[in-house]
This record gives structure tokens, sequence and C-alpha cells, in this order.
């Protein structure tokens, strides 16, 4: 005889809007879901999506944690919500948009403008005036360690959980936040970009930039990527407390 | 009616859509990249284990050159892809990974002095020149004679889709997102441009542009278990063929990864084997040299996939709740090189199912993963039937790929093509054969039809549910258009999908009818895009009746150079057809400068064409005659098979290596 196990039922909580329509208003729509094993709330809401409520929207792309697309409030923390496995959560579960993000509707949000916004302002690419694209010849070397050590601060995918998580932003809507700040770092680390130290401290030397920083360190905390981010900002601001001293 | 004008319009920001944006945008010309998601997030940065390019630097690497890396795609092609390509691509593969070094990708380098490394599950001490220290360096992938495939631990897409966005943010390509295409413009045999619908609001823009590319990607999600990212819709192959001017080539050459995580799909690189990682059965049995005594782990993806499923069906899977799977070993591997060089396999493993696998095995079954099918491209791009319509990247069947894709050439193909077709699409934007005639008649005829489609499935009564045809479609593709395949299963396959598709012109979009954000909607017309796609996939893997790299048909398990040396052309030029209208393109013997022969796995069952004889003779001949008169690899090659004038003449230029060159 099989042993016959019985599923939880989830209640799933979501607050609802859609800013475009004049009649909505947001508020909280619970939705009753027969856990599987290994289900995850990609799968929990696709399921919710196809059975009660075809309009609710989410944004999953890669639903693997690599994307950085799905993130969101589960239960008040910021989350890539693919990554959740319903098992390791209560059955009741409530789940919100990432706040300080322009929303599209329900759990959907805009970070396309913010990340191309953040990319302009620190100029996330290489700056090399003499740069010459000599792709038939022997690539420049790198220590190894060197390139282990760029590839751990590129790994960042950009998903806004340190920027949910961050005190600071609250506070100063213009503050870079701790993606900004790490990319600033990556750069800075890597021998290809020809800034000057003075050149960083232009992007990020005053109190929207490193400075502003109240280290309160729940950019570390949420970082679904682990990464180093309370070292890079302290690294970050003995740098460009050496620049404005050395100036 | 909004219209928005630009010389270019790229369709997809993905690595090859991002690359023909700058290069095109580099010559002077305006751009505007049409994207659903924003560019980082798209399925380009789930490639993990790394991009093949013959730098040679690493010990195992040495030898290497376009020459060994040409004759590993062409044999992992089954002798499908077109040898031209073949060549132009592993000509540009080092000057595409030199690019990206340039631009920021910290690719991982070469350590001088003596390291360990596991193969064939013995661990050896490979010793690093001091010459080639710093150097980018490589690991080894299946299918390929030399360690060529070069990486950043295991996110090496993740990496160069970030250099190649932040470089297209350099560049000031124009980028609007969540925006989908939704249909060509065309008039006459000329693409002028495309409808696209703002998945934000739902408006219809139509974009008029001298030249169009297709940078979708794949169509994996065809299938109900896929390792593919769920915007792999096949929708931009779609559009095309919803054209019924451009054609579609060899839609049935389906790729399955023998490893993903069971049972969400979700892909662990081959990176893992070729690292040293061993697939072993339900008795912990290592079961791969028995099948391949010579490459075991490491055979050809579509090898390895078949050889897990026949083990499998003896009884040796593992059982579960999802069907038999087998399991993935890289404890071998240890710690410390897994949570430098395996990481985000690490980081799957923990979040999906809850194992380290440092210690624990992982459960793997071979899955739906790449599409070598695509948009029937000439070597430029273009497309063979529709002037002004370009494709590249794996939403292209360009095509290098043939019938198996090797691991690793894909993101290589990405940004190799990316540059190529952007030099030929500035060309034909510089020349005055670019010159649009075009009315804005015609554009709102074309910008009126998508709106009454979108109109009529939000107006339907007592339709079909968008959902139920899609999720059967997807388990019809899984189950009868698979790893193996049969006549009965296909046939079945393509009379019901044939059915699916006729109940999909009666789609209703039930509740859910808001004309801005609506995710229903959305859903429905791609189901219906989708539909036709499959037909295409099926229909095809029906009516070729031999066995060719990914396409197995165990009632034809010859490879039949005879009759089926050719690439497979779907169409569909009246909209009332339910079936798409197949012709077929032979793939000349006597240009190749590789003929076919055997790829060395399993029994040779080979249905040998006498041109192939012919041919070989001929190179020998020509070989022997010039290597006697002192003739390097260059002039052998080039009297063989002359490709380089069809190069852009920048990328023309010969490639330093270490010791060669220099």
């Amino acid at each position: 005889m099989s042993e016959v196990k019985k599923e939880r039922i989830l209640k799933i909580s979501i607050l609802r809007f859609d800013p475009t329509d004049p009649k909505d208003f947001p508020h909280i729509v619970t939705y009753e879901v027969e856990e599987a094993d290994g289900m995850t709330l990609f799968i929990a809401l696709n399921e919710i999506r196809e059975h009660h409520d075809n309009s609710l929207m989410f944004d999953f792309v890669c639903r693997a944690g690599i994307c950085g697309s799905c993130s969101m409030l589960v239960n008040g923390q910021p989350k890539l919500a693919c990554r959740v496995l319903t098992s390791k959560l209560d059955a009741n579960i409530s789940l919100a948009p990432l706040p300080l993000f322009k929303l599209i509707r329900d759990l959907s949000i805009y970070t396309g403008e913010w990340m191309r916004g953040l990319s302009e302002r620190v100029e996330s690419w290489i700056h090399d005036k003499e740069e010459e694209l000599a792709f038939d010849k022997l690539e420049q070397r790198m220590e190894p360690a060197l390139a282990d050590e760029i590839y751990e601060l590129d790994r960042c995918v950009e998903c806004g959980c340190c920027v949910a998580g961050c005190g600071t932003i609250q506070m100063k809507p213009n503050f870079l936040g701790a993606v900004g700040l790490n990319k600033v770092a990556r750069y800075h680390l890597d021998p290809r970009d020809k800034r000057s130290d003075e050149e960083y401290y232009e992007i990020v030397g005053d109190e929207d930039g490193v400075f502003g920083c109240m280290t309160l360190l729940g950019c570390e905390d949420v970082c679904p990527k682990d990464l180093p981010l309370q070292s890079k900002i302290a690294y970050l601001r003995r740098m460009m407390i050496q620049t404005a001293a050395k100036n | 009616m909004k219209i928005i004008y630009t010389d270019v319009l790229v369709i997809g920001g993905g690595l090859a859509g991002l690359r023909v944006a700058t290069g095109v945008k580099e010559r002077g010309h305006d751009v505007v990249v049409l994207s659903l998601v924003p560019p980082k997030r798209s399925h380009s940065a789930a490639a993990q284990g790394g991009m093949q390019a013959s730098l040679a630097n690493c010990k195992m690497g040495e030898g290497d050159n376009e020459d060994v890396h040409f004759s590993d795609t062409i044999k992992g092609s089954d002798w499908g892809a077109d040898q031209e390509v073949a060549r132009m691509f592993v000509h540009c593969a080092p000057k595409a990974i030199r690019e990206l070094a340039i631009w920021g990708v910290p690719w991982s380098r070469v350590h001088r002095g003596e390291h360990t490394s596991v193969i064939n599950a013995q661990k050896v001490t490979i010793s690093e020149s001091e010459e080639a220290h710093g150097l980018i360096t490589a690991r080894d992938f299946g299918g390929t004679k030399k360690w060529r495939t070069c990486y950043t631990s295991d996110g090496t897409g993740h990496s160069m889709l970030y250099a190649m966005d932040n470089k297209a943010k350099e560049e000031k390509v124009e980028i609007h997102e969540r925006l989908e295409a939704i249909s060509l413009i065309h008039e006459n045999g000329r693409c002028s441009g495309a409808i696209a619908r703002n998945l934000m609001n739902g408006e219809l823009v139509a974009y008029v542009a001298k030249a169009t590319t297709i940078a979708t990607g794949g169509y994996g999600r065809l299938y109900s278990v896929s390792t593919n990212a769920i915007i792999c819709q096949g929708i931009g192959q779609a559009i095309a063929l919803e054209t019924g001017v451009a054609t579609l080539g060899n839609m049935e050459a389906i790729q399955f990864h023998p490893t993903a995580i069971v049972p969400v799909g979700i892909l662990t690189t081959e990176g893992c084997r070729g690292d040293g990682g061993l697939l072993l059965d339900k008795d912990g049995y290592r079961f791969m040299p028995d099948y391949e005594p010579e490459k075991k782990e490491l055979a050809s993806r579509d090898v390895v996939s078949r050889r897990m499923t026949e083990h499998i069906r003896k009884g040796k899977g593992v059982k579960s709740r999802y069907g038999d799977h087998l399991w993935l070993d890289i404890t071998i591997l240890g710690r410390e090189h897994i949570e430098k060089n395996l990481r985000e396999v690490k980081e799957i493993c923990e979040s999906f199912l809850g194992i380290d696998p440092a210690v624990d095995w992982i459960p793997v079954r071979p899955t739906q993963h790449y599409s070598m099918g695509g948009i029937r491209t000439k070597y430029t791009g273009e497309s063979q039937t529709l002037k002004g319509l370009y494709s590249c990247g794996e939403a292209a069947c360009w095509d290098m790929h043939g019938f198996n894709r090797l691991g690793g050439n894909s993101v290589s193909e990405t940004v190799v093509a990316g540059m190529l077709v952007a030099e030929y699409i500035a060309d034909f934007c510089d020349s005055d054969e670019s010159a649009l005639n075009i009315d804005t008649h015609t554009i709102a005829t074309f910008l009126k039809a998508e709106k009454d489609k979108m109109e009529a499935l939000l107006t339907k009564e007592n339709g079909e549910d968008a959902y139920v045809l899609r999720r059967r479609m997807e388990s019809i593709m899984m189950e009868k258009v698979g790893i193996f395949r049969n006549g009965e299963d296909l046939q079945a396959a393509v009379d019901e999908l044939e059915e699916l598709y006729k109940r999909s012109k009666n789609i209703e979009v039930f509740r859910s009818k808001s004309r801005g954000a609506n995710p229903a909607l959305v859903n429905a017309y791609r189901t219906q895009k989708m539909l036709k796609l499959a037909l295409t996939v099926a229909y095809g893997a029906l009516l070729r009746t031999e066995s060719r790299g990914a396409h197995s048909r165990e009632d034809f398990p010859e490879r039949d150079d005879k009759n089926w040396l050719k690439r497979t052309i779907t169409s569909w030029p009246d909209e009332n057809q339910t079936i798409p209208t197949v012709s077929y393109e032979e793939i000349p013997i006597e240009k190749m400068e590789f003929p076919p022969g055997f790829r060395g796995y399993g029994k040779d069952l080979t249905v040998v064409n006498p041109e192939t004889t012919k041919r070989q003779g001929v190179v020998d001949a020509l070989t022997e005659k010039l290597v006697r008169e002192g003739a390097n690899r260059f002039e052998i090659q080039n009297a063989l098979m002359p490709y380089i004038d069809k190069l852009p003449k920048k990328y023309q230029g010969t490639n330093e290596r270490l010791g060669e060159n220099v």
C-alpha cells in the first residue's frame, strides 16, 4: 500500500494593485494552493495564475536564481522568489512587490529604468582612452587571483534586494546603495579601467555615495548572491578618505 | 498611430542582439533594441560553463587552433553544419573573446606551475608554463579534442552579458524594454520593421527600419521541461514564419542536455563533467565507460543524453515521484574546486534541492536545452528569402551547429555572429539597396491587423483556454518529439498539434480583459504562435527518416548521407494552412573541406554517399600535394575551401597564439 501524504494548503496573500486602472486601489488577495514536493514560489505563483486568477502579474525569467528578475518581499524580506522553497515557510505566506521601485502591476516592478540609471551614474564600463581593440593579438595578461577577485564582485545580478533592504535609501532616495558602491569597487579593482582615484571620488565621494551609508548593512543581510558588501563599502570609504586627504 | 523610425531594429537584448546593436552603432547607424526584459536579465546570463575559443594557452589546450576547433564543430554537428560558416566562426572566436576581455570580462586565467585536476576519475598533476601565466585559461567540455572552453567560474554568460550590456550603455545604444515584437512589417519580399506591443501598458507601436534583426534566442519552452528561461518561447522565429516569406531551418534539431536537475530542469553545467564529474546509476555504478569507452562522460551532448536514456530504460535509473533519474557526482572534485569554479551549481543545489554537492550526488536527467534550428539565413545573417530581415544567435539557423551543438559553442556563436552580422548589416545600410519605400498606409494596415487580433482574443465568447492548449502542446513535445523519436509517435504528435492549432484560432482570454498589462492576453497570443512553431518541429522530425546528431529515430537508426544530407526548410505561406510547407536545401559534399565520416560513437551506422568517397579522395590528394610543396596550414585550408573573403575586412587577420604568429 502506498502511503498517502497529506499536503499542506498554503494561504498566499498577495498585495495587488494596477496603477493604470483608475478604479483600482492597493489591496490584499489571499489564494489557497495545495503544496507539492519541491514547490518554489515560482511554481506556486504560476499555479495561482493558471487556476485562480489569470490577471496576476509577476516577473520570472530564468527561475534559477541567476537573472535577478523576481525579487519581491516574502514575509516582509527582500528575496529572489524563484529560489524560495515553500517547505521552508509557514503555511501563511505574504507577498508584496519590492518597495522603492516603480510598480508595473501586482508583484511586477520596473527595474530596467533603475538599472540603466545606475549604470550611467557610476559609468559601469571600462574607461581606457588609449584602448585599442587589438583582437588579433595575445590578450593582456592578468594575475589569476585578481581575475577571481573581480569576478567575485561581478556576480551581482542587480536584483534590487539590497536597495529594498537599505535603511539609508528610505531617508535619502538619491543614495547610490550597495549595488552601486559594489560596482565602483569592482571597476576600481580592475586594472583595465584607467580611472583615477579622483575620478572615482567624483562619483561616490559624497553624502549620496559612500559617506551617506549609515552602516546598517541590511544590504549584506539580504543579498542573494552573498556579495561581500560590508567589506567593500568599508574599503571604498577608506580609499575615498585617503583621496580626499591627498588633495 | 505611433511610428518610430530607425536604421536598424534589433529584436532581442541578449548577447547576440546587443553585439549587433553596438556594432552597427559604431558604424554610424541608428539602432533601437527591443527587449522583453532589461537586457541583463536575458537568458544569455544563464550560460554557465564557458565559451569556446582556440586560444591554446593552458597546458591541456596546447596545439589547439582554428583547424581543431573546426573539425570538432563539424563532427559535433554530424556533418549537418555549413562548413564555410563554421570556418568563419572558429576564425573569429578568439577575436570575440579578446574583445570581451578588453571590455571587462574577468576571464579565469592560467596560473604558472603545478595544479591538480581530475581526469577520468583520477587526480592528475598538470604543469602550466611560465609564458602562459596570466593569459585566459580553459576547461574541458564534451566532444572537443582540446581544453578550449574559456570561463569565469560557472557564471560565464553572466559576465559576458554584463560586459556587453555595459558596453552598449557606454555607446548609448537605445533600448526599449518590455517591448515585444509581435509581427513583422513586410511587402513584396522586403522587411521594413516590426509591430511591437508594450507589455507595461498594452500600447502597439510600429518600428520602421532599413534592417530588422531577430536575436530572440531559442524555442525551448515548447517543451514542458526545459533548461531555458521561461521567455524562450520562440516568438522571434514565429513572427518570421508568419510572414509567409521568411523560412526556418532544421527546426527538428533540438538538443537535450544530459545534466539538468530533477524535477525543475535547471541546468548544471557541462563543466561539472569537464572538470571531472561522473555519471552514476542507481547502484552508484559509473556506466558511461561501458557505452563510450573513449570519451565516456565527455562524449558529445546528444550521445550522452541518449546513453543515459538507454541506461534508464534498462531499469538502472533511480526511482522518484517525478520519474527516473541518474546521479551526477562531483564530490570527487573537492569542496575548494566546487566553491571556486562551480559556485552557481552549488547555489542551485542548495536552493532547489537542499543538498551540498561537495558531499551529495545531484539528481539529473537529460532535458531540453538548445535549439539548433531557427530562422534560416545566408552567411551574412540575412534571411534567404526576406530581404532586410536578419537573424543571429540561437534564434538563427546560420548554420554552424547542424544537428548537434557542442557545449561552449553557443555563447561563442552569439558574440561572433553578432560582430559579423553587425558589419554585414552596416554594409547593407550604407548601400543604396537599403533605401525603404514604404507608405504609412502599409504600416497602418499591419498595425490594425495586430490590434484586431488582440480585440478578438479579448472579446471572443465560448472560446478555448490558452493554458489548456499550451500545456497539452508541451507534453506532446516532451513525450513524442523527445530524445528518441519514432514514426508512430511523431505522426500522432503532428495530428494532435494540428488539432490544437486549429482550436487555438478560437482562443478566448477569460476574465482578465485589461487592454494594458495583461499576462493572460500575452499567454493567449503567444500560444497561437508557439503551436505553429511546434508543428514545424514535429513535422520536420516526422519527415526526416534518418538519425543525425540530436535527431534520433528508433525506426531509422542510420545516418543516411545518401538521402538526407540536407537541411529541412519550413515556411507558412498561406495563413489558412494548418501544416507547415516543407522543402529541403542540399548540403553539397563536393564543396566540403571535411567530408562526412564516422563520429566515433557506438557503431558506425552511416549510409555513405558515393560523393563522400570522391570528395575525400580530392581532399587527400590536394592536402598531400600541398604538404609536399611545404604549404602552411592556412594555405592548405584555403585551397580546400576558401572562406576568408566572405569575412568583413577587419576580421580577416591571423590570430596570435603562444608560439604561433606572434
